[in-house]
């Protein structure tokens, strides 16, 4: 006899057994305590949307909000025309009531092909953020190893000193290099003052002022991830490689710097990403032969006021950083299955 | 049996620790080792000959695994002298010592493959290419690992790890392998099997092992002799029978194995027999050789589970040693049944008897009145 009632044993009910959270269940029961999120689940779970989904669901909605929405706006001007009036760009799309127009103005992005000063003025921003950040390696492995190896009680205290830095206001901090690197700044009255020169350095103002200034800025986010990398590194291994008849100098090149390599890499890619775009020092610190993609922005921005073609050299900018930026992902990736 | 007993014996017993003429390979002498306050080693003095497989055994904390370290060079003596093969290791650091280590963590290099790391040694030596293949190979094959040559550490279980270390340390013909607790990560099963694979191995290259474990029963299993360490210093060094039956003092008798002690007082003390009295055990212990302590001296009496007889009827020849009590609990192993046997002062002993007929119960249960009758000679007399 067929009752269309399930049958009672045969298999336990998977609906009543898993928590609506499921494996993100005390999350998602923590942040039921917040109204907009309480909405959300109730909304949620008329379309049969789980807690669990709906945690996940949390940082992807920023994303799209704060990231992806913006980002459309600013492809979309990319395809404008740029106009006299407020907002300064055409319309990409009308609708008359009958008939809707789409215009996509490819005018920037043709521009910007034929215009070498961009094309140089990316290569330029790649190279000097390239360089910088290679610098930024060189000085940060050194300070990130000492803070590792440095005794465990000292090692938040150094860490804070490596972050302390970001408690100054960043522009100020780059106003100071001016006060030192100029030609009567504080770095020529010491090196004369040593005797080591008599006519005063030219820093201020050229691409070496460039680089000490990105170095100097970027270095805490070198030395973090290096930090974090070579601190939780199994010091048994250099034990290891000392008792096979290694060398400390030779089993820190075997064994500590291809450990560190996901640390490397981090700590490049924070450097290289932010610097490619910077305005910043450039503009204070580097001269007219400087030419970086952040500072033609800002002139194509605030100085023609051409909103379109600025939007276009912003996206060839993210398709660019693009690269590195999906690199460093699988990278991550790659690490996480190891580990 | 005649014919092999008038036969001269052919195998002779190697036993270098025993011979006076026999030249030490390892000498410690006076060695201490102290970190701020605390003091690891303390004064410790060892002689480990060539070819020998030597157990540290004692406790976490004992000073063991320092002891094994300041052999490999990582930590320096506090004071004191480490040879190795009569060169003076006090300022050879661990990269020029004739010596190789297999870590408890096993201390794989992660991004390297199994092969890389067996031939990491060897590369630091500036082996031939070719030979270093070829060693290699050799490695692999002895601790069957062959196939997994091109996986990385992450990818073997910890039995696999386990002998990719062994492989790593031996590749480079140590003068003396240092094993610092090498089997703690693997289960039970796999451990007993991977003991005997060590001494195999260990007899194969004829490398002087030196392990360091606080599992008694694997540093009996595999070593030719023990030392039983406490709080830096080295109570016994014997061998395994020497440990376990004629432990010098209680707290070698309580380390390994079980044990029963009885404090007791000296009766009678002659050169071939003596009688302690033990007022725990309500007996007077008779022991069939000259003990070394005088007539009124307070002794203990180490008897193991495994040496008393354990019966329901109390022995015809008074002369014999007994002891009498109730069942108190009965723990059966199958193999074995532990006798939980509570005497008259109140004290708990513990008997062990092999099951050696096929019984559906037991003959002895809760609450019966049992005799524990053991043979003169088999109680450890301690003055310590």
């Amino acid at each position: 006899m067929n009752t269309g009632k399930r049958p009672v044993a045969a298999y336990v009910d998977r609906q009543a057994s898993t928590p609506p959270g499921g494996r993100l269940e005390s999350v998602h029961r923590a942040m039921m305590a917040y109204r907009v999120y309480r909405w959300f689940a109730l909304i949620g779970d008329k379309f049969g949307i789980s807690g669990q989904t709906l945690v996940i669901a949390i940082p992807f909605i920023w994303l799209l909000l704060f990231f992806l929405a913006p980002f459309l706006i600013v492809l979309k001007i990319s395809f404008a025309e740029p106009l006299t009036a407020i907002p300064p760009y055409s319309q990409l799309w009308q609708w008359d009531g009958e008939t809707l127009a789409i215009h996509l103005n490819l005018y920037n992005y043709i521009f910007l092909g034929e215009d070498d000063l961009y094309w140089r003025a990316y290569l330029s921003s790649i190279r000097i953020a390239g360089i910088s950040a290679l610098l930024t390696l060189l000085v940060g492995y050194p300070l990130a190893y000492a803070m590792a190896r440095a005794p465990a009680s000292w090692r938040p205290t150094l860490v804070m000193l490596v972050i302390l830095p970001f408690w100054t206001s960043f522009l100020i901090r780059v106003y100071a290099w001016i006060g030192i690197l100029k030609p009567e700044g504080l770095l020529n009255l010491l090196l004369s003052w040593l005797g080591l020169i008599d006519q005063p350095l030219t820093i201020l103002n050229t691409n070496t002022a460039v680089y000490i200034g990105i170095v100097y800025s970027y270095l805490p986010f070198m030395v973090l991830p290096l930090y974090a990398n070579l601190e939780k590194m199994d010091l048994s291994l250099l034990e290891a490689a000392a008792d096979l008849g290694c060398r400390p100098i030779k089993a820190f090149w075997l064994v500590t710097v291809p450990l560190s390599v996901p640390g490397i890499i981090g700590g490049l890619l924070l450097v290289f990403i932010p610097a490619v775009g910077e305005f910043v020092i450039p503009d204070l610190l580097g001269g007219s032969e400087t030419l970086m993609i952040g500072k033609t922005l800002w002139s194509e921005f605030f100085n023609n006021r051409d909103w379109p073609l600025s939007s276009a050299v912003t996206v060839i900018l993210l398709g660019i950083l693009l690269v590195p930026i999906v690199y460093f992902q699988r990278q991550q990736a790659k690490a996480a299955e190891r580990a | 049996m005649t014919a092999r007993a008038t036969e001269p014996t052919k195998k002779k017993k190697w036993a270098p620790w025993s011979d006076p003429e026999a030249e030490p390979f390892i000498r410690l002498v006076d060695v201490s080792k102290r970190f701020g306050d605390f003091l690891a080693v303390d004064n410790i003095s060892l002689d480990i000959y060539r070819s020998e497989f030597f157990a540290l055994l004692g406790p976490s904390g004992c000073g063991k695994t320092t002891l094994l370290r300041m052999l490999a060079g990582f930590e320096k003596p506090t004071s004191g002298r480490i040879e190795i093969d009569g060169v003076d290791m006090a300022d050879v650091p661990p990269y020029e010592r004739p010596v190789n280590m297999m870590f408890q963590s096993y201390a794989l290099f992660p991004h390297m493959t199994v092969e890389q790391n067996i031939a990491f040694g060897l590369r630091q030596d500036r082996v031939p290419r070719d030979e270093i293949a070829r060693r290699v190979r050799e490695m692999l094959d002895l601790v069957q690992l062959g196939p997994l040559a091109k996986r990385k550490p992450h990818q073997l279980s910890g039995g696999q790890r386990q002998r990719v270390a062994l492989a790593r340390s031996l590749v480079k013909r140590p003068k003396m392998l240092l094993l610092d607790e090498p089997l703690g990560a693997l289960d039970k099963k796999l451990r007993e099997k991977t003991q005997f694979e060590l001494v195999n191995i260990q007899e194969e290259t004829g490398i002087t092992f030196v392990i360091v474990t606080h599992d008694q029963e694997e540093a009996m299993t595999v070593s030719c002799r023990i030392a039983v360490m406490n709080q830096g210093r080295v109570v016994q060094a014997a061998t395994p029978t020497e440990v376990y039956e004629f432990p010098n003092s209680r707290y070698v008798a309580e380390f390994i194995g079980d044990v029963n002690i009885f404090e007791g007082r000296v009766t009678e003390s002659g050169a071939d027999h003596a009688v302690i009295g033990a007022p725990e055990a309500d007996c007077r212990f008779r022991i069939d050789h000259g003990i070394s302590a005088n007539v009124e001296a307070t002794v203990w009496l180490a008897l193991r589970p495994e040496k008393m007889v354990i019966g329901k009827t109390p022995p015809e020849d008074p002369t014999v040693n007994c002891i009498s009590g109730v069942v108190w609990d009965i723990g059966y192993l199958g193999n074995l049944s532990i006798f939980h046997v509570r005497l008259d002062s109140g004290k708990t002993v513990t008997s062990i008897r092999t099951n050696r007929s096929r019984e559906t119960e037991l003959d002895i249960t809760w609450e019966d009145r049992v005799y524990l009758t053991w043979a003169p000679g088999a109680v450890a007399v301690l003055m310590t």
